[in-house]
């Protein structure tokens, strides 16, 4: 079956010659006319178009947005926050960058539809510490859309009121967990808050009622308020909604950010079509589909099981190549659609070391505020540091693995999960490669250090 | 749905075990109700929870209920209803009260994850527990029992990080040994609302670090100490000191001031080594000032009294009472008693007083507060001696009409109990005018200018009680013996009061308590015995009207109703 064509609905200007990241250009887009729309009607109105849309976050959990808008604690009386996590750090992922570099207008549209609806007052892009050109970028945006009176104190003269402030982040990758994002916007290290009672929408920045969004699920909501919830929700698959922007890296022959609906597209078709296969000569080894926390997909697997497709419950037998890439279908294969960064490795790849570099990345990453997460993750680096650097021991894949269980679902944040579940994956499903690492390095004679206990 | 035990309790269970507590328990303190050990470290009952130590994780349910009708879902096999078990485990310390909370302990899982950050937390810490500090009382060591591997899966390099770093004057740091629990930053934050410490760096390399600039030299720093679960930061007055565990522990009360904080004196053949709090929820919690700590210097501090002295010259203790009580016979005698002794020696005293027909007056010592735990008045026992009748009103500072008197020749002899005359506002020349007896423990102009000294206790050397600013009357008790050459105050006092021809009383604690309780209408119901560790809280009232200097203070407010808790026999 071929791939489907992409539906381009957040990236449709985002390569077209000619367009620019100003505030002129967007208006001869047609820019602003949806939030001109929107601060017509009423924000609960806005609020059911997103609930009934089925839009799921596009940062990495895949919570639906409209749930989240609806948790947030109205009897408080406290003001309520937008923040814009524009932290993008997981390792793969690139979309929200083009967003904010390409069409920061249509991000700055979003906001204030977003804020409009949830009546939010003040919001606050948090952007990567590492994107200075993308916060230079937005500051200007923001100042024409001001001039402009899309932002500020009385927008397109409704009297509604919204400043949005631009926030550069500090540069950890775990300022992008929506907690740990919210700490630092306080001015503190960004240590994820415990859940409870932390909850953003409940006690979030400031201790008030908070949202966070994804950039890119942001940009989603501004077409939901164009189209509506309903036509939106008929993009994609029942419970997979709409559009989603897959990145693809690593080693196939055309890399690069593709936007497709979701679960409308298979593993293969991405890979092998709109990609173009393998590089010469080379066949697909593994894949991670959803950025490098999540756990990876062994090419030749096969997953089994029954799933719903509309009614009925059907019997599914898939191999990599036949996964839809939709949250819910990633999620029954065992891994996750993550923040939609597809990490390619083909046979030249070898798995201990690719571990290894993700490992360096995590143990780099980690706050350090809680045991496991902390030391983990650290022992984990220094583990597959050592195999790589010539000091493989046969017993190491089931220490790794061993060390791994230690650490998932005992922290404070997902952070826990996503430093334990590539090696949890990696370990299991490349299992004999760990075993044969110490000959493979250090040839046959020398490969048995001493047994660990 | 269990019913609630009581109005405001919320009814958990725990391993099985019902048990009533109040709404906002958490889990680890409602497990203690049942005698159930959830082990932590970060956590701490004074301080905020942090959960990060991820050590007191435990299985949690909920009963279960049908969706639909909110009806409770029955178990067939038991009966009862049936808990959905959450699969991820949950830390004891942030998991508030809910009705119906189940949370379990001892399963597979919960070990397992015990396990699991012993073990993280045990890889990057250098394991020198025979040259550390805090080895005996440290946590990593006790839970190592329980949830240790025994051996080590770690073969890499440990993390090398600061050995000594001094944080201040009295705190060290090895920051290897530290396990990132935060329970310091959070004291300092929180309790002595001086927020200097805080982490650098991040992951592993975590660093516990002063501000740039700053120190931790406020005076409750020696706490952070106290909390370090580990032995990480060690008291730079205590560490390589003296095992912990040769130590002999005595219930102590801080002198320092009217706050009157719980101590331990830990000591060890006839030495004290340290001074540590011991928990009093309703006066100091877990915490004293520094400056309470160092007071057990005073024991063995150069200039000590430690020989009687009559005329200069050493001489037995009968004698110098035959001889103090000569020159007090010849009338004129006037006696300084102190605020800093113990309610049975401000009985005593008023007895001496009473035989020699002398009125008695105190010496107070008002400085600035700081509104913790070390008061404005920095005498320990000034409502001990207004319980007791010593003395009607607060003292001054300067005992200026004694000075008056001295001057008139009206008085010619002075007991002084401890206080030095010349610091109290008396001349060289005054002191000279005057026949002194001096009963105290350190050398002083008075003493220097006494006809007869007798050498008495410090606080560590003697058991007795001491009345806070809330009226609150705790015991001390001896830590270690009286040094050589000292007496015991209880005995001098006694012994002068018969020798003056007042009554004959029995000098130890214990029976001089029931005359206390027979004379002193405050103390009437309460026997020594009966007080509890933490004190007694007596009727205030009748010096309500009284202006003492103290301020607010930790669980002290100077202007709120005295509490209605009052003495109960």
């Amino acid at each position: 079956m071929p791939a489907p064509e992409q539906l381009r609905l957040v990236f449709r200007h985002i390569d077209e010659p000619g367009y620019s990241a100003d505030l002129a250009c967007y208006l001869r887009n047609g820019g602003y006319e949806v939030l001109r729309k929107s601060v017509k009607r009423r924000p609960e109105e806005l609020v059911d178009e997103v609930k009934k849309s089925g839009l799921r976050g596009r940062g990495g959990a895949g919570f639906p947005c409209g749930v989240k808008w609806s948790l947030l604690d109205r009897r408080s009386g406290k003001p309520v926050y937008l923040i814009v996590n524009a932290d993008e750090s997981e390792p793969g992922t690139f979309k929200d960058r083009y967003i904010i570099h390409r069409d920061p207008h249509q991000l700055i549209e979003a906001i204030m539809i977003t804020c409009f609806a949830n009546r939010v007052e003040r919001t606050f892009i948090y952007i990567r510490g590492e994107f200075p050109d993308g916060a230079r970028i937005l500051e200007k945006a923001i100042a024409e859309a001001r001039a402009a009176n899309f932002v500020g104190p009385d927008i397109l003269g409704t009297g509604y009121g919204c400043e949005v402030y631009i926030h550069r982040g500090a540069g950890a990758y775990i300022c992008g967990e929506e907690t740990g994002l919210i700490e630092s916007l306080e001015g503190k290290r960004p240590y994820p808050r415990i859940k409870p009672p932390y909850f953003p929408a409940v006690l979030g920045l400031y201790q008030c009622p908070t949202i966070v969004n994804n950039v890119e699920t942001l940009c989603h909501v501004k077409h939901i308020a164009d189209m509506g919830g309903d036509a939106y929700s008929r993009m994609g698959t029942p419970n997979n909604t709409g559009t989603r922007i897959l990145c693809v890296s690593g080693q196939v022959r055309r890399p690069g950010y593709y936007e497709f609906e979701v679960g409308k597209l298979t593993m293969g078709q991405l890979l092998n079509e709109v990609c173009g296969g393998p590089l010469p000569g080379r066949t697909f080894k593994a894949v991670i589909p959803g950025g490098s926390s999540a756990k990876v997909l062994k090419f030749g697997e096969r997953y089994k099981g029954r799933r719903k497709v509309g009614a009925d419950m059907v019997e599914y037998d898939w191999g990599v190549e036949d996964i839809p890439m939709d949250f819910d279908s990633l999620a029954m294969v065992g891994s996750m659609g993550g923040s939609g960064g597809v990490i390619v490795m083909d046979d030249s790849a070898s798995m201990v070391e690719a571990l290894g570099n993700i490992n360096a990345f995590y143990s780099h990453e980690s706050c350090g505020q809680c045991t496991p997460c902390r030391e983990g993750s650290l022992w984990m680096k220094r583990i597959t540091a050592r195999m790589v650097h010539g000091d493989a021991r046969p017993g190491d894949g089931a220490l790794l693995k061993s060390v791994a269980d230690q650490i998932a679902g005992r922290t404070i944040c997902a952070f826990g999960e996503a430093c334990a579940w590539p090696t949890q994956s990696f370990v299991t499903k490349f299992g004999d490669e760990f075993k044969a690492y110490p000959q493979e390095k250090k040839g046959a004679d020398s490969g048995a250090g001493p047994e660990l206990v | 749905m269990i019913q609630p035990a009581a109005k405001d309790l919320i009814t958990v269970n725990i391993d099985g075990r019902d048990v009533a507590v109040p709404k906002g328990t958490n889990m680890i303190e409602a497990a203690r109700r049942l005698g159930i050990d959830v082990p932590h470290y970060c956590y701490h009952s004074k301080l905020t929870v942090a959960g990060n130590c991820r050590m007191c994780l435990v299985e949690m349910g909920m009963p279960a209920v049908d969706p639909a009708s909110k009806a409770p879902v029955i178990d067939p096999a038991t009966g009862r209803q049936r808990i959905n078990w959450i699969a991820r485990p949950t830390i004891a310390c942030a998991t508030n009260a809910l009705p119906g909370l189940h949370i379990r302990t001892t399963t597979p899982m919960v070990k397992d994850c015990r396990e699991g950050v012993m073990e993280f937390l045990l890889i990057n810490h250098p394991l020198d527990c025979p040259i550390c500090d805090q080895a005996g009382e440290c946590k990593l060591q006790e839970q190592s029992t329980g949830y240790g591997r025994g051996y080590s899966r770690y073969i890499e390099q440990k993390n090398v990080k600061p050995k000594r770093t001094l944080l201040g004057p009295r705190v060290m740091l090895d920051d290897e040994r530290c396990i990132l629990c935060s329970r310091c930053v959070r004291f300092c934050k929180e309790v002595a609302k001086d927020d200097v410490l805080g982490f650098t760096d991040r992951g592993s390399y975590s660093t516990l670090t002063c501000y740039p600039g700053r120190r931790l030299e406020n005076n409750y720093s020696l706490n952070t100490v106290d909390i370090c679960p580990v032995g990480a930061l060690t008291s730079t007055d205590f560490r390589f000191k003296m095992r912990v565990w040769f130590l002999k522990q005595t219930n102590s009360i801080d002198a320092g001031s009217s706050v009157g904080a719980n101590t331990v004196a830990w000591s060890r053949e006839g030495v004290v080594y340290r001074i540590t709090p011991r928990q009093n929820d309703g006066v100091n919690d877990t915490w004293m000032a520094d400056s309470g700590r160092i007071l057990y210097k005073a024991v063995r501090a150069p200039g000590r009294l430690d020989s009687v002295r009559v005329n200069g010259a050493e001489s037995a203790l009968e004698f110098a009472v035959r001889e103090a009580a000569a020159i007090l016979a010849r009338g004129g005698v006037a006696v300084v008693g102190s605020a800093r002794s113990s309610v049975e020696e401000q009985f005593l005293t008023k007895k001496l007083c009473g035989a020699l027909g002398a009125s008695a007056s105190l010496v107070s010592r008002v400085e600035k507060g700081d509104g913790l735990l070390v008061s404005a008045d920095r005498n320990p026992n000034v409502r001990g001696a207004l319980v007791t009748g010593l003395v009607a009103g607060l003292p001054s500072a300067r005992l200026d009409s004694l000075g008056a008197q001295i001057d008139s020749g009206q008085v010619t002899a002075v007991v002084s109990i401890g206080e030095d005359l010349a610091a109290a506002g008396l001349s060289a020349a005054q002191l000279a005018r005057i026949a002194i007896v001096y009963l105290g423990t350190h050398a002083n102009e008075t003493s220097a200018a006494a006809r007869v000294v007798i050498p008495t206790l410090t606080v560590f050397e003697k058991s007795g009680t001491f009345v806070n600013q809330q009226f609150r009357i705790q015991r001390f008790a001896r830590a270690v013996p009286g040094v050589s050459g000292a007496s015991d105050d209880l005995l001098v006092l006694a012994g002068l009061t018969a020798a003056v021809g007042g009554p004959r009383l029995r000098a130890d604690v214990e029976s001089l308590w029931a005359q206390i309780a027979a004379e002193v209408p405050t103390l009437g119901p309460v026997s020594y015995g009966s007080i509890p560790d933490t004190g007694l809280l007596l009727d205030g009232r009748p010096w309500a009207g009284l202006p003492f200097a103290e301020g607010p203070s930790l669980h002290f407010d100077p202007v709120a109703p005295a509490p209605k808790e009052a003495a109960r026999p």
